[in-house]
């Protein structure tokens, strides 16, 4: 039994030295040789300013923004404690949440249109960057408005942005919420 | 575009699980394929470290005291790390010691491969402990399975023999041969796709609106690879493979769901080869395929149904070019439903439990499939090495019972099944369904179990029903609303942690001495061969007859009372 322990601690040492240590020091270094941009976040910056990340979502409520998905962190799209809202389907809270969304958007500009589901519900992580092109396409009235823009041109701006799935066919369709908004402050 | 990306990923999988499983073969009998051979130095300096020989064997008990020793001191160093990463370096974000019952569970949890996490990853653990104690159990409990299920094979193949194999030989094999090579490739494709590996500290972005944010960094590719591949799932960010930073992209998505079921697909294949008849893994391989596809299939429609309130207010649902509809509650939108569908069932067949979407906010019957393949006892799939062993408990069951309906003795790989292997397969697979329906009703009756569930009526039932299955199966995943980091869920989870790990495992090593030293008895007329439609559809029903049975009763309590709820 002494011979086992004595074994075991000398191979988990060993291997602790491998894979805790040496396997994630070289990926590291091969990483951010290779894809310095992408092992740091994919950050954006604009001259001296951080803008944030190309990959992680930002907060949007104001009204000449085009608005994400709900995020269910405290504050909302807080990027160091992501989480999703876990409320189940039959909760409550969750009904009330979806028809003050629903509510709300009906009021503005453009909201007597059919709402895609993906602008009335939670992200997983509380940080999801797109939405559906058909969820960018129903805010179009209601940012053109705001802005005093013509909504031809801000309906040129959202097709620019809209990303088709990989290779064809996998994942969805998506439009890059942040960055269609730093196109429509520019 | 749902069904081919379903259809897509399954075809995938077999046509990458083909050649691994033959590569995985070739290294476990010794024969190292020529693209390996430049790793053998490393294997012998392990050796020679640790003050070993390659050919030394040893016997089942010596083989689950090594396994056992090893599992134990990587639990007490786990343990230690969480408790002192305060005085220890790498640590930017000052994180402070982890309390001892959420320590006890993580180690727990880490060290049986089910990587349950009580805490959330950005918010608790310094670099150092998810490197040095996360990332190392990662490897080694995935590795402590393939190796056992590696000694169990050996019982099928040896004739009259008192050894097993070496747990070390194995264990050293698994790391450096398979999942460390696969890794480094993987995390590096991740990383391309914009996972981080880096070492910083959180970085403040000032947003567009006006507001700051700050951003989560760290190594999470290289932690992302093996949690997938070694079907840990225990993520680096709390939202797991939600995370925008650990799961960017449609391909990413496609390269973590695939690195989940790979390596327990490409273990059917070997284990076919160790036993010198290809045959007897497809079977293996086409009773798991037989249970999952319909799995993800109904997944798939209850999600995209939506739930009953999203229906009731009239928002779109239905996929379109331009939009994926349905239940987007918890998903993300990049991944959409049926990637979401996909993961849900691969990530519970499997015992991997690292998620994309928040079963939690599932349709009660969407959510009703996962948590059932859990229940089974995870061997659809199963983790690496364990989801197979586990299933070839039950094919051992199978054949006995086919053996008494015609009334022989059973057989199974030119072994005769006598009463000690069935006992043993019996207790093993009993074993997890006390501890989950156990600790389910414990949890039930005390105010400290119901005071973690976060949703009411029958859906608060299935968190706690959901906790334990995972936990007693080793699986990890959870409904993520439950409160889970206090005292009692901590513990009571970490038992059924150790009970559904070592009270499998130990048996499934004494069945694999057993077999061993029994002669090998060549097929008859009368023998049930094991390879055919006949004896697959055996094993699913033995496999969905004793799942159901004992869990029926439990689901009808949780998510088949919620549908009903939802639809009054």
């Amino acid at each position: 039994m002494f011979k086992q322990l004595n074994v075991a601690a000398r191979m988990l040492l060993v291997l602790s030295l491998l894979t805790g240590v040496l396997y994630p020091l070289l990926v590291t270094v091969l990483a951010q040789l290779c894809f310095h941009s992408q092992a740091n976040g994919s950050l954006i910056v604009e001259g001296e300013v951080l803008r944030g990340s190309q990959l992680v979502g930002q907060f949007f409520d104001d009204s000449k923004f085009f608005w994400g998905r709900l995020s269910a962190t405290t504050p909302p799209y807080n990027a160091s404690a992501s989480s999703g809202s876990n409320l189940g389907p039959t909760n409550p809270e969750l009904s009330r949440i979806l028809k003050e969304r629903i509510d709300r958007l009906r009021a503005l500009p453009g909201g007597d249109a059919p709402i895609p589901v993906d602008l009335v519900t939670a992200s997983a992580s509380g940080l999801d960057p797109d939405i559906s092109p058909a969820a960018a396409r129903f805010q179009i009235a209601r940012v053109a408005a705001a802005r005093g823009l013509p909504p031809e041109r801000v309906h040129a701006l959202v097709e620019q942005h809209v990303e088709g799935r990989c290779l064809g066919f996998l994942g969805e369709p998506r439009v890059n919420v942040l960055e269609l908004n730093r196109a429509l402050v520019r | 575009m749902s069904w081919l990306q379903i259809l897509f990923y399954l075809v995938v999988l077999v046509v990458l699980a083909k050649p691994l499983g033959g590569f995985m073969a070739r290294i476990y009998e010794g024969e190292m394929p020529a693209c390996a051979r430049w790793l053998a130095p490393l294997e012998r300096a392990i050796y020679r470290f640790c003050g070993l020989r390659a050919d030394q064997e040893q016997g089942w008990k010596s083989y689950a005291g090594a396994m056992l020793a090893f599992n134990l001191l990587g639990l007490l160093a786990v343990y230690a790390l969480q408790r002192l990463q305060g005085f220890l370096p790498l640590n930017p974000a000052h994180m402070a010691a982890v309390s001892p019952d959420s320590s006890f569970n993580t180690a727990v949890s880490f060290a049986t491969n089910t990587n349950w996490q009580g805490y959330g990853g950005e918010t608790t653990m310094s670099h150092l402990t998810q490197m040095l104690g996360l990332s190392v159990q990662n490897f080694v409990s995935a590795a402590s399975g393939m190796a056992v299920l590696v000694a169990l094979a050996r019982g099928f193949t040896r004739k009259s023999s008192s050894t097993i194999g070496s747990f070390w030989v194995d264990l050293v094999r698994s790391t450096v041969y398979i999942l460390l090579p696969l890794s480094i490739v993987l995390a590096l494709v991740l990383v391309s796709q914009g996972v981080v590996q880096n070492f910083a500290a959180p970085v403040v972005a000032h947003t567009l609106q006006g507001a700051e944010q700050s951003i989560s960094m760290g190594p999470a590719a290289s932690q992302i690879a093996i949690k997938q591949l070694g079907t840990n799932g225990g993520g680096f960010f709390n939202v797991n493979s939600a995370h925008p930073l650990e799961n960017p992209t449609a391909f990413s998505n496609l390269l973590e769901m695939l690195s989940i079921l790979l390596i327990s697909a490409g273990l059917c294949f070997t284990f076919g080869r160790l036993v010198k008849d290809k045959r007897q893994g497809l079977a293996l391989l086409a009773s798991m395929l037989i249970v999952l596809a319909p799995c993800i299939v109904m997944v798939q429609l209850f999600e995209q149904a939506g739930t009953h309130a999203q229906q009731l207010a009239g928002v779109e649902l239905s996929a379109a070019a331009d939009q994926p509809g349905g239940n987007m509650e918890g998903k993300e939108l990049r991944l959409g439903i049926a990637n979401s569908a996909i993961w849900s069932v691969a990530t519970t067949a499997a015992s991997n439990g690292s998620v994309n979407a928040m079963h939690d906010s599932f349709t009660p019957l969407g959510g009703l499939w996962p948590m059932w393949l859990i229940q089974l006892g995870e061997v659809i799939f199963g983790g690496v090495g364990s989801g197979l062993y586990g299933l070839l408990l039950f094919a051992i069951v199978a054949v006995f019972v086919a053996g008494l309906m015609v009334g022989r003795t059973p057989e199974y790989l030119g072994k005769k099944i006598g009463a000690f292997e069935m006992q043993w397969a019996s207790f093993a697979i009993l074993a997890p369904c006390v501890a989950v329906l156990f600790g389910t009703a414990v949890a039930v009756l005390l105010d400290a179990g119901r005071a973690g569930v976060a949703n009411p009526g029958a859906h608060g039932f299935s968190e706690i029903l959901y906790a334990f299955s995972s936990a007693g199966n080793n699986n990890g995943s959870a409904f993520a609303g439950l409160s889970a980091n206090t005292p009692f869920f901590n513990i009571a989870l970490g038992f059924a942690m150790l009970v559904g790990r070592y009270l499998v495992m130990l048996p499934v090593l004494a069945i694999a001495g057993a077999l061993a030293a029994k002669k090998l008895v060549p097929a008859g007329p009368g023998t049930l061969p094991t390879h055919g439609l006949l004896f697959v559809l055996l094993l699913v029903s033995t496999v969905l007859l004793v799942g159901a049975l004992t869990f029926i009763p439990a689901l009808a309590l949780g998510p088949i009372v919620e549908q009903l709820q939802m639809l009054h």
